[in-house]
Order: C-alpha cells, then sequence, then structure tokens
C-alpha cells in the first residue's frame, strides 16, 4: 500500500480514521500536558504512574468481569493515583531519594500488575482476551465512543490550559515567588498534576503503559529545541505528538503484528533526534558549526592583534609593513591574510600589507567590548 | 528626629525545618523608609526569615504584620526577590516575560495583563538597564542581567516594602552599583527595602539599617550604633572587628 | 517438591543475590533509575545478539546485550550534559526509543524467533529446567543456573576485592578521587556490572521485573540500617527470601513467577517501610508527633527566657501572641510544669532552675548547629515525653 493509498483509506475507511483521529487528539494532548510535566522535572513520574496503573486495570477486572475500556481505566486511574502517593510519601517521610521511589513503585506495582494478569489469564471460563492490549497499546480497539471521550476530555483540558495560563506559567517557572504574589500555588499544582494524570490513563489503550511516559516527554523534548517561548512551545509539542500519533497508525495499521505503542513512541523519538541535531539554535550541528565559526574568528582576530600591536608603535596607522614579520607569529597563514582583506580590515599590495582606518578601530575595540555580549 | 512608622512587626516567629529550630522567637520591627541589611553566618536563618515572613515557610509559632494588618491583608504591598540559583533559567521565556510576572498578583486569577501591565515592564525594565535585552531567552543573560531582571520583576509589582535575598551575589561590579542605586532610589521614595547581605564590608557604604542575625535576633537598630565589633563578635562568634573588614 | 521446582527456587534466589549487590550502590549512589533505563535497553542488544548467535544463553549475547545496556547509560549521560534536555528527561527518551525498537524487531520476526513478549516482560524461569548442559552424557544441570551463579560469583569477588573503592567512591566522592580511584572508572565498571546482572537476570524475571529485584531488596535494607556492610546483606537475603515465597505463590495462585516475585518483594517493601524501627513510617509519625509539641515547648522556654516584662509571660499571651491554638498551649503549658520547667503564678509564668539551665544549653546547641546534642538534653532533662 503507497501513500495516497493509504490516504483514500483514511476519508473511506471508517475505522482507520476514528483510529486516527484518536491517536491524533491523544499525541496532541499529551504533548500539550508533557511540556508541563518535563518543564516540572517531573519526568519519570508520569513513567512510574502509567505502569503503576497495570494492578488497577487487573483489579477492576476481577472484581466487575468487564472488559468495558472506560471501567478498567477508572481502576487505572486509582491505582496510578495510589502509586503517586506513595511516591510521595515515600521521599517526603522516609531518606530514601526520589529515584529509588520511582524505581521501586514502578517495577513493583508492575510486577503486582503481571501477576494478576496471568492469573487472569488461567482463570477457567474468564474472557479475558484482550487485557493485555494495555502492556503495549492497541489502537485498533478504539471504538467512536473512545475517540469522543478523548475529544472531550481534551476540550476540558485545551480551555483550563488557556484559562490558567497565566497561573501554569508563573508556577513552572517560580513557584515560591508565586505564593508571595498570593496564588495558591497547591491548587494550580493539582490542576496539572490531575490533567497529566488522566492523559497518561487515557493513554494507556492505545500506547500502553510500558511506554506511555515516552508519549508525554519526546514531544515535549522536541519542542523545546525550536524556541524560547513557552506557548510555542506547548503548541508544537501538540503537533509532534499529533503527527507521532498519526505516523504511528498508518505504519502500524499497514503491518500485521504491530502494537501501535512501540511505533508511535519511535516516530516520537524520531522527532526528538532531529529536532537535537537540527535545530538552529540548541541543535548538535549548528552549535558544532558556531564552534569552529567562532574558533577561526579567534585566530582571525589573534592575528589582527599581532598586527595592530605593530601598527600602534607608528604614527600613521597605514604605513605599510612587510608581510614577511607576520612569519614569526603562530597563527598567521596566507589564508588568514586573504580573510582580513576581504574584511577590509588591510589593505595587501604586493610584499606589503597596510591596516585600514576600519581595522584599527576594530582591533583597538576587540577586547574592549561589555563582557555581557559574549555570554551567548 | 520624628517617630518612624513601623512597615513590618515579627513577633515571637519560631519557624523549623524537620523540628529542627531555625529561627528562634524573633521580635523584629522594621521602620518605614529604611534600607535594611540582614547579616549572619551561614545557616543563621536569613533566607528562612525572609520566607516565613512572606508566607512561603509555615512557622511552628508566631506572627508578622505589615503595617499593622495582617500580611494576608497586605500581600500587594509587598515585594520579594528570591535568590537568583532558586530558579531553572533554561525556562523557554524571555526577559520582560519574566518582568510581566510582578503584574500578575494584582491581576489576580485568570486576567491576563494587557498593554497597561507591558508598558509598566518596560518601564522597568529601563529602570534596570536592561531595555535592550527585553526579547532575550533568559538564559543567554549574564548572573549579573539575571538578577537585574529579578530586580525589574519586583519593581513592576509597585509595592512598598521590598524584601531581597542576596541580590549581589554572583554579580558583576557594574549591577551591584545599578542596583544599590536603584535601591537607594527606593528609600528616597519612602519605600522600606531589607536585603540578605554577605558582604560585611559594604554594610555601612550601602545601607542605613541593620539587623543581626544568628538563629535569634541578635540586634537590629542603624548601622552608626549598631554594626561594632561587639555585635559582628556575638554573630559570628569569633572575634571580629569593624576596623578589619576596611 | 520435584527437582525442577527445586531448580527453578535456586535459580531465582542466585538471580535476586546478584541483582542485590549492584542495586544496592545504585540506590545509595541515588541512580536506581538508570537500572530502569538499562533494564529496558538492552532488548534491541539481545534481539540482535539472538539473530546472531540462535542462542539465548550464549555468552556472545550476554556480551553484547551487556555492551548496549553500558552504551545507553553512556548515551544518557552525554544527553544531559549537552543541556538539551532537563536530567531525568534523558532517561525518559531514551529508553522507550530503544525498548520501542526491540519490542518492533520482535514483533516483525515472530516466526523466527523463539522470543515473545511474554518473555520480555515476565521471562520463562519456569522453562530453565529444560535447557540443560551436557558433557560426555553427564547431566549437569540448567544451563541458565551456570550463567546467573557465575554472574553471582563475579558480582560477589568484584564487591571483595574492591569493596574499599566502591564504598568510598559512594559516600566521599572527593576524597576517593583525591586517593586516586578514578570516579568515572568506578562508574562504568558498576554500570557495567548492573548491566551483565540484568542481562543474566533478564532471561529468568524480564526486562521492566528485573528493576525490582535491583532495587527493592537494597530500599528495603536501607530502611533498617545505614551500614553499608549489613545493608548488603539484609538486601542479598530480602532478595532470596522473596526468590523462594515468590515461587510458592505463583505455584499456588497458578501465575507468573517473576510477577509474583515482584509482588512478595513489594509486601517485604510495605512491612519494612510500616514498621522499621528508626526509620519505618510509624515510628517516624509518632516521633513527629512528639518532635512537634516538644519543639513548642522549646519555643515557649525560650520566650520566657527572652522576655522578662510581665505582659509577655501572662498566660492570656500564649494564645494571643504566639499565635498557637488554645488545644495545643494548653498541652505545651501542661508538658512544661509536667516536668518542672515553669511555675504559674497568679497567672503568670516564669522559669524554674531547671528550665532556664535546660533553654540555655538548647540555644547554645542550636547556634553552633549542634542539633543533635538537644536530644541527648532532652533525655536528660525530660521525665515525660511528648
Amino acid at each position: 500500500m503507497n501513500i495516497s493509498e493509504y490516504i483514500q483509506l483514511l476519508f473511506t475507511d471508517y475505522t482507520l480514521r476514528t483510529i486516527t483521529i484518536g491517536t491524533a487528539i491523544l499525541g496532541a494532548v499529551c504533548g500539550m500536558l508533557g511540556s508541563f510535566a518535563v518543564l516540572r522535572k517531573q519526568s519519570l513520574l508520569g513513567d512510574a504512574i502509567s505502569h503503576a496503573a497495570l494492578p488497577g486495570i487487573a483489579i477492576a477486572f476481577l472484581i466487575t468481569g468487564t472488559k468495558d475500556t472506560n471501567i478498567l481505566l477508572i481502576g487505572a486511574l486509582i491505582s496510578g493515583l495510589l502509586g503517586a502517593f506513595w511516591i510521595r510519601q515515600i521521599t517526603s517521610k522516609t531518606h530514601l531519594k526520589s529515584d529509588t521511589a520511582l524505581g521501586l513503585i514502578l517495577s513493583i506495582f508492575f510486577g503486582v500488575g503481571m501477576m494478576l494478569l496471568t492469573f487472569i489469564q488461567k482463570m477457567p471460563n474468564a474472557n479475558q482476551a484482550g487485557l493485555d492490549k494495555f502492556l503495549f497499546g492497541q489502537a485498533a480497539t478504539l471504538l467512536a465512543k473512545d475517540v469522543w471521550t478523548l475529544g472531550i476530555v481534551s476540550s476540558i483540558c485545551l480551555v483550563i490550559v488557556f484559562t490558567f495560563w497565566k497561573e501554569f506559567k508563573i508556577l513552572l517557572f517560580d513557584e515560591a515567588y508565586a505564593k508571595t504574589l498570593g496564588f495558591n500555588t497547591q491548587r494550580i499544582d493539582a490542576i496539572i498534576t490531575s490533567f497529566i494524570v488522566l492523559a497518561i490513563i487515557l493513554g494507556l489503550q492505545t500506547v500502553g503503559v510500558v511506554l506511555m511516559s515516552a508519549m508525554l516527554l519526546a514531544p515535549a523534548a522536541a519542542a523545546r529545541q525550536w524556541t524560547n517561548k513557552l506557548s510555542v512551545m506547548v503548541f508544537l509539542a501538540a503537533i509532534f505528538g499529533m503527527f507521532s500519533g498519526i505516523f504511528g497508525t498508518a505504519i502500524s495499521a499497514s503491518q500485521s503484528n504491530l502494537s501501535t505503542g512501540p511505533v508511535i513512541v519511535l516516530v516520537a523519538s524520531v522527532f526528538v533526534v532531529f529536532s537535537f541535531i537540527f535545530s538552529p539554535n540548541r541543535g548538535i550541528l549548528f552549535k558544532q558549526i558556531r564552534l569552529s565559526q567562532n574558533r577561526k574568528d579567534l585566530q582571525l582576530n589573534k592575528t589582527l592583534q599581532f598586527m595592530f600591536e605593530i601598527v600602534k608603535t607608528h604614527k600613521n596607522i597605514s604605513h605599510p609593513h612587510t608581510i614577511k614579520i607576520l612569519n614569526n607569529f603562530q597563527g598567521y597563514t596566507k589564508r588568514t591574510l586573504k580573510k582580513l582583506e576581504d574584511k577590509k580590515y588591510i589593505e595587501v599590495n604586493g610584499q606589503m600589507w597596510s591596516m585600514t582606518k576600519e581595522g584599527y578601530h576594530f582591533s583597538a575595540n576587540l577586547y574592549n567590548q561589555d563582557t555581557s555580549q559574549n555570554n551567548d | 528626629m520624628t517617630q518612624k512608622k513601623i512597615a513590618v512587626a515579627i513577633d515571637d516567629l519560631t519557624v523549623a525545618y524537620n523540628y529542627k529550630p531555625v529561627l528562634w522567637d524573633i521580635d523584629l520591627e522594621i521602620p518605614e523608609g529604611v534600607l535594611m541589611a540582614i547579616v549572619g553566618p551561614n545557616g543563621a536563618g536569613k533566607s528562612t526569615l525572609l520566607k516565613s515572613i512572606l508566607g512561603i515557610i509555615e512557622p511552628v509559632a508566631g506572627s508578622v504584620s505589615v503595617f499593622e494588618k495582617s500580611y494576608e491583608s497586605q500581600r500587594k504591598k509587598v515585594a520579594y526577590v528570591p535568590q537568583k540559583g532558586s530558579v531553572d533559567w533554561d525556562f523557554p521565556t524571555t526577559a520582560l516575560d519574566v518582568v510581566m510576572m510582578g503584574t500578575y498578583g494584582s491581576l489576580g486569577w485568570i486576567k491576563r495583563p494587557g498593554a497597561k501591565e507591558k508598558k509598566a515592564s518596560l518601564e522597568a525594565l529601563e529602570k534596570v538597564g536592561m531595555l535592550a535585552f527585553r526579547d532575550r531567552q533568559i538564559s543567554q543573560l549574564s548572573g549579573g542581567q539575571q538578577q537585574r531582571i529579578f530586580l525589574a520583576r519586583a519593581l513592576v509589582q509597585n509595592a512598598e516594602i521590598y524584601f531581597m535575598d542576596e541580590p549581589f551575589q554572583g554579580v558583576d561590579a557594574t549591577t551591584e552599583i545599578a542596583i544599590i542605586n536603584i535601591l537607594k532610589e527606593l528609600r528616597k521614595l519612602g519605600k522600606t527595602v531589607v536585603v540578605v547581605h554577605h558582604d560585611l564590608q559594604t554594610v555601612p557604604e550601602y545601607f542605613d539599617w541593620v539587623t543581626f542575625l544568628n538563629v535569634k535576633k541578635i540586634a537590629t537598630g542603624p548601622v552608626k550604633d549598631i554594626f561594632n565589633d561587639d555585635n559582628l563578635t556575638k554573630t559570628y562568634g569569633i572575634n571580629y572587628k569593624v576596623s578589619l573588614l576596611q | 517438591m520435584t527437582s525442577a521446582q527445586i531448580e527453578i527456587q535456586i535459580i531465582a534466589a542466585l538471580v535476586a543475590m546478584a541483582c542485590a549487590i549492584p542495586g544496592v550502590f545504585l540506590v545509595l549512589r541515588k541512580m536506581a533509575l538508570i537500572t530502569d533505563a538499562i533494564s529496558h535497553s538492552i532488548l534491541p542488544g539481545i534481539v540482535i545478539g539472538f539473530f546472531i548467535t540462535q542462542d539465548l544463553n550464549s555468552p556472545w549475547l550476554i556480551l553484547l546485550a551487556s555492551l548496549t545496556g553500558v552504551l545507553t547509560v553512556f548515551l544518557v549521560e552525554r544527553i544531559q550534559k549537552s543541556g538539551l534536555v532537563k536530567e531525568d528527561t534523558a532517561i525518559g527518551l531514551v529508553f522507550p526509543a530503544l525498548f520501542s525498537i526491540g519490542v518492533l524487531l520482535i514483533a516483525k520476526n515472530a516466526n523466527d524467533i523463539h522470543l515473545d513478549i511474554d518473555a520480555v516482560l515476565l521471562g520463562e524461569i519456569a522453562f530453565a529446567p529444560f535447557d540443560r548442559i551436557f558433557w560426555n552424557g553427564i547431566d549437569f544441570g540448567p544451563k541458565s543456573l551456570w550463567i546467573i551463579l557465575s554472574i553471582l560469583v563475579v558480582n560477589l569477588s568484584l564487591l571483595l576485592f574492591f569493596f574499599k573503592e566502591l564504598k568510598l567512591s559512594t559516600f566521599d566522592k572527593g576524597l576517593s578521587t583525591a586517593l586516586g580511584f578514578s570516579p568515572v572508572v568506578v562508574h562504568y565498571g558498576l554500570m557495567t556490572m548492573a548491566s551483565v546482572t540484568t542481562v543474566g537476570a533478564f532471561d529468568a524475571v524480564g526486562a521492566i521485573l528485573v528493576v525490582a529485584l535491583m532495587i527493592a531488596p537494597a530500599a528495603a535494607a536501607y530502611m533498617l540500617t545505614n551500614d553499608l556492610k549489613k545493608m548488603l546483606l539484609l538486601a542479598v537475603c530480602f532478595g532470596a527470601l522473596s526468590a523462594i515465597l515468590g515461587y510458592w505463590l505463583a505455584y499456588f495462585l497458578d501465575a507468573s513467577i517473576a510477577g509474583s516475585i515482584t509482588s512478595v518483594l513489594g509486601l517485604v517493601f510495605l512491612s519494612v517501610y510500616l514498621f522499621a524501627p528508626h526509620k519505618g513510617i510509624l515510628s517516624i509519625l509518632y516521633r513527629n508527633k512528639q518532635q512537634q509539641i516538644e519543639v513548642s515547648l522549646i519555643t515557649f522556654l525560650l520566650h520566657l527566657n527572652n522576655h522578662d516584662e510581665k505582659s509577655e509571660r501572662h498566660i492570656k499571651h500564649l494564645n494571643e501572641h504566639i499565635n498557637w491554638h488554645k488545644v495545643k498551649s494548653k498541652k505545651v503549658v501542661e508538658l512544661a510544669q509536667k516536668n518542672n520547667m515553669i511555675r504559674i503564678e497568679n497567672e503568670y509564668i516564669s522559669l524554674t532552675e531547671k528550665g532556664k539551665s535546660f533553654t540555655d544549653l538548647a540555644i547554645n546547641y542550636i547556634i553552633t548547629n549542634d542539633d543533635s546534642k538537644i536530644e541527648s538534653i532532652k533525655e536528660d532533662f525530660f521525665l515525660f515525653r511528648g
């Protein structure tokens, strides 16, 4: 199947359209809320919460016996919150550090969940098939009503983010200061955190407990590289998340046997790698280029400085000197001379060179610049 | 000399971290219009004192009043400059944006800053000499410039009392002079400024009022009266001499 | 018990013990989450290794997969140093990506590979007794038993030989560098140890539950002791005990062995977390309550010590000025009276001799930052605790 066929199918096939809309919405809302998680340095809390949700799904099934997604997700929500609460208690009350608490809770809850899942599988006459879709996600199981749920929750999310934008921003940047301004920071915190948890739980069906955290982090981490504005970052993260969802669904739908979770996460990771390398301001590639450019400039300036020291001793700054004097200087090559000439800092005449007014002025101020200018 | 009004009154304030007292039974009155330094050794509770006055830390006992009313009701008369290291400077935002945060308090919940707030923020940026950097990402500013941004953010609040936590730490000489000039200007306008300060040497030059703190309040009053060997020794433990500072 | 059952229990216990050793150091070094990263990201290494060797127990596969683990650590650290994202985000980005590659490789080659997703998540310790070593026709027991035994022996000998270095670099990085032990070597040595152990344990318990085997015993032991040697010993015991109990839990529930071992580990941690004598949550809550009232008491005594003026010492002042609720101030006054620290005359409170000397000592200790001594003077002065 090629791309145009797929796109055609997208418009004709009801199921595929439903699934794609669902993953796109999910990706967008995860990217948006993930930006807040990343900036709050709570990246891995999402990982712990999503893993901790698994036993809740199993227990909800054991109690109710239904496979209704919404009921199972309520179980997931409760055990996810329980895990998050326990992590907070461990770090605040005992001497164990947050990394230990996170790793402990995520692995233990997941272990209990797996034990219960295998237990359910062995139960006689239990219609257990399908619970393991929550491990790696199966977008194909998204029904129209699931997409509606996703859509409604996402719209509420959007309204909340838009309404409390100012409050979210100040809490993320400087919580103590927000408090002195009279904001109830605990309340803002509770709003952000509960929506992040909600996004995680909603994503479990599509992306799965194992990889859900990447769905929050990756679009946000990629978006951060392209902008220095919070609003743009949140918007970009939503876009990246959305496309991860769409492309991920397309790839996994066109192949047999592929869970959507890993595919979506890989697409999002491609966004991350691309952004890390190619973003103009922070990217590794341009940073490297700027670095070597700076090094070259430095070399050039050193040569110019050396010439300046010679010129300074003469009354007439454009007094010609022989090129030979420069031979003792290490940084000097024919190329640097040519470059300096191109920049009109010096003039070369046969075997002689002389400094221009411009060059004199530039080198005199070379080391007198405001230090603050050099901090980029 | 006329009797000065009391800007901030702290009464029997005790603060404990993990049930270890860090501030003990502090009684302190800060007169209106002074430029006051809080000095004391590391771990003396200087920052904690500011934070508990501002309600960031819950005290075990005691109360704080601002212009004879509870701090909560007078919040808008108080501005705070936290330590520079307390925030993540890689946060995706610009200098102007940070300064605008100073207007959030008077705006209250939900309402967004508009043209009026922007104008005030630009003026504050100009006052600290950072107008040219308004659109810079904050991580691209030097330490001194970041401190000036924080100062501008507090200026925008247009408060009566300013609390500053180590504003001179890690800043260049130009910034230090710029900041102290602004502080003196604030005093001229009748505002009260309280600064947690590290550099004893500059106390007599910069400030007119001083509080010595080491878990307990050691002394408080005009610099010319109480900045002496006796109080320095009481606060820092070793034999300190004012003459050695110069 | 059949011999297969015994073998499974032995293997499980050995896996748990081998994991506990690096786990203790990772927990102490605040790097517990790196195990999460390693355990997920070795998956592509294992899958590719399996394509090459066609044998899950091949030493080459273990080597290759361990290398992926160390590589992950390196990658995470590079991203952290680049400053592009925050430190915890770096871990959270790297391992899901690598794990996804592993999962997809398995899914796409499901027919050629005898690894399935269940084995990735849960391991297949139940089948371990079927893959045996025969040499000259003699049965030497399960292959994986020997593999994990060698890993345990290596871990133990590394621990014995480099105990001093590990201890020093964990508790005092500066000093250990000054003494010439390269922190980089110790760090990557430990990471290699963790990687190899994870790969060895992967076969038995799967990718995610390894994390529990590494962290939970160490965390439980850390709740009980601060002594490194005792902590190592306790962690190893907790691991082995949970492995054996977990096996029987799985047997009775007819559920996954790895999941059950983890559940038992969870229970072990939960009970230590609740009931540990000094650091357990119940003991902490009790102590907090006691401390709270005692801090109030000291505050109150200090206030009396600070103020001679009568207005500050009136019994009503407690409520009005110090800003305490009535119940609390009553409790504090009662406690002070019971301990003979104060006397009340005509509603005015003043310090007794004993109260005064106690307060003076307490102030002195706090100003000199010698807080720990306050506990001991409380022992000396208090007849009744809060």
